[in-house]
């Protein structure tokens, strides 16, 4: 007698969101299954790798950080046209870090302009971060996504203190929204129905359950993404069935494994390799559990990640 | 049903001043009100009290019971003021509740041989030193060490309230339907069946003001059918009173409300805070 092999039977499909216009845009989510259980469902839509940049250099960085981008802070646009003509980059995440109100506290007409110059640059999708501070975030993003409009940016990130002034700029300009939430499924879910209780399409929403680095609480997140998947899929939640974005590249650059020279810690290798190591290693693992679109940093570390998803999603 | 009244409690302003300065007058007010609106037994919550514990029970326990003539519970950690309060405590009206003793080995050690020398009732809470109960079983294995501790010191089982540990709905949406099914298995484990007790509004902990009446209400009708025997609520909630009465949310709150409610409680459906809504 044949073995029958056991399979999970779905209701629900993660919703597909198109970001950027023309040929290149992109388009995540679709899936009827867990993360590359093609055996049992639709995987959906191949993830999407976006690649952090920023509106002006960084006060330090990390080496690997450093070797790749010394030549391109302080010119975003530049930058930005850079990923896309020369590491072919799938997208670009245009971090304002600039308006930061604790640092240079850049004015939103300043980070418009700046959006301006990146869109002018490129054609490729644009995700818009602000600085996430929630009080700026709703005048910067606001500012953002009236400069941005007709580009079907991804923007955010929308919290409880300002989702409503960033959803009624991305509704009003055409673009897509990233919902944030604190490593908590059950406050994902409520800024989702805040937001659709907005007048915001859930089929337009991007959930952000906060990203954590290989080593400060990746398995929380690991968690969070998977309980949320679950109910999306198992439950049918309609809530929950946006795709998922970690923003790996505002954690993972923060800690002391990817930071900490030779000099320091010499049995720990090569600081640079130690920095793509272990982006890659967190974003693999956010992968498996469920994300389709992840900010990343290192051109190394996106490399391993794409041949990775070569090899999961044949 | 045995209903067990909670306001007076150290962590409202008025009944700590009252506790503070022994002004009868709040205190037995509250606790008239309360018995009035249907409560069986008064929760007597102090505090750990750790100036004048043994003092202040023994003034409270009588001041309440010269006005209100129900048996009390006991609600601190202070072991010293435990003792004064079952001193004080007068049984005509049935015996008096340790609230409470957990699955640890010292506080089994600590408070079950006081409730075996007085002969009172003692809530057990299933909690161990080892981290919260994961699910039923690990709340009946926990059950049983405070069984067998019972059986040790000399503590009739029917003495026992077995509580399963209501937690907060939003952050821990798995234990509620896990304290049902506890409650269940709670009356396999002895014959006549163990009796069990909750802390209800627990399950509403960080729930917005206008949601907290509807998961107390439908939590409370889906133990009372799992077969649970007690439990420390706030009788002056008119609304949740005539669930108690009618045992049927329904008649309080709309129905695909009271429907949404029991599947999120199920675990059939993901919390948030405006699930109704959607």
């Amino acid at each position: 007698m044949a073995v029958e092999i056991l399979k999970e039977k779905y209701t629900g499909k993660v919703n597909t969101v198109t970001i950027g216009t023309g040929d290149k845009a992109m388009t995540v989510g679709g899936a009827t299954a867990l993360p590359f259980h093609s055996f049992e469902g639709e995987a959906g839509n191949r993830p999407m790798i976006a690649y952090e940049i920023l509106d002006m250099p960084p006060e330090d960085s990390p080496a690997a950080q450093k070797e790749a981008w010394d030549a391109h802070w302080g010119d975003p646009a530049q930058w930005a046209r850079y990923c896309q003509n020369e590491l072919s980059a799938k997208a670009v995440a245009l971090r304002l870090v600039s308006t930061d109100p604790d640092g240079k506290n850049a004015g939103p007409e300043d980070a418009a302009e700046t959006v301006k110059k990146v869109l002018a640059a490129i054609d490729i999708p644009l995700i818009i971060l602000g600085c996430f501070k929630e009080a700026k975030d709703g005048q910067v993003l606001k500012a953002a996504a009236d400069a941005a409009r007709g580009r079907n940016c991804l923007i955010g990130k929308a919290q409880e203190e300002n989702y409503k002034t960033i959803a009624a700029a991305a509704i009003s300009n055409g673009h897509k929204l990233i919902a944030f939430s604190n490593l908590d499924f059950n406050l994902s879910k409520q800024i989702n129905i805040l937001l659709t209780q907005t007048g915001f399409n859930i089929n337009d929403i991007v959930i952000d359950p906060t990203a954590s680095a290989l080593g400060y609480g990746l398995e929380y997140t690991y968690s969070v993404i998977e309980r949320i998947r679950a109910a999306g899929l198992v439950q049918n939640d309609a809530m929950m069935q946006p795709p998922m974005l970690l923003d790996l590249a505002s954690v993972v650059w923060k800690v002391k494994e990817v930071k900490a020279g030779e000099d320091q810690l010499p049995e720990w290798g090569n600081v640079s390799e130690r920095g793509t190591h272990w982006e890659a290693s967190t974003a693999v693992s956010m992968l498996t559990a469920g994300a389709e679109i992840l900010v990343m940093s290192s051109p190394k570390a996106v490399q391993a990640v794409e041949k990775t998803l070569d090899q999961l999603m044949k | 049903m045995l209903l067990i009244g909670e306001r007076i409690n150290v962590i409202t302003k008025v009944q700590r001043e009252a506790m503070k300065n022994r002004d009868p007058k709040p205190i037995q007010e509250m606790a008239v009100k309360q018995v009035k609106a249907g409560a069986n037994m008064l929760d007597i919550n102090i505090g750990p009290a750790e100036d004048d514990g043994p003092e202040l029970m023994d003034w409270i326990v009588k001041t309440i019971q010269e006005v209100a003539q129900v048996p009390l519970c006991l609600d601190t950690t202070n072991l010293a003021a435990i003792k004064a309060g079952l001193k004080a405590h007068n049984n005509q009206w049935g015996r008096a509740v340790i609230n409470s003793t957990s699955g640890e080995t010292v506080r089994l050690n600590t408070f079950m041989p006081v409730a075996a020398e007085f002969q009172c009732d003692i809530i057990g809470l299933c909690l161990s030193g080892s981290g919260l109960p994961a699910d039923a079983n690990d709340r009946c294995a926990i059950a049983v060490d405070i069984m067998t501790k019972a059986d040790e010191v000399g503590l009739p089982l029917d003495h026992i309230y077995l509580d399963p540990l209501v937690l907060m709905l939003n952050g821990n949406q798995e234990h509620a339907q896990h304290c049902i099914h506890a409650v269940e298995m709670f009356q396999t484990l002895n014959d006549p069946p163990m009796k069990s007790v909750v802390g209800l509004s627990n399950i509403a902990n960080t729930a917005p003001a206008s949601m907290k009446g509807i998961l107390t209400a439908v939590f409370f009708q889906m133990l009372r059918d799992a077969g649970l025997t007690a439990a420390i609520i706030d009788t002056l909630e008119k609304d949740f009173m005539e669930v108690v009465q009618t045992r049927n949310p329904k008649m309080v709150y709309r129905s695909d409300h009271v429907e949404k409610t029991e599947r999120v409680i199920r675990g059939e459906i993901m919390y948030a805070h405006s699930f109704l809504e959607v």
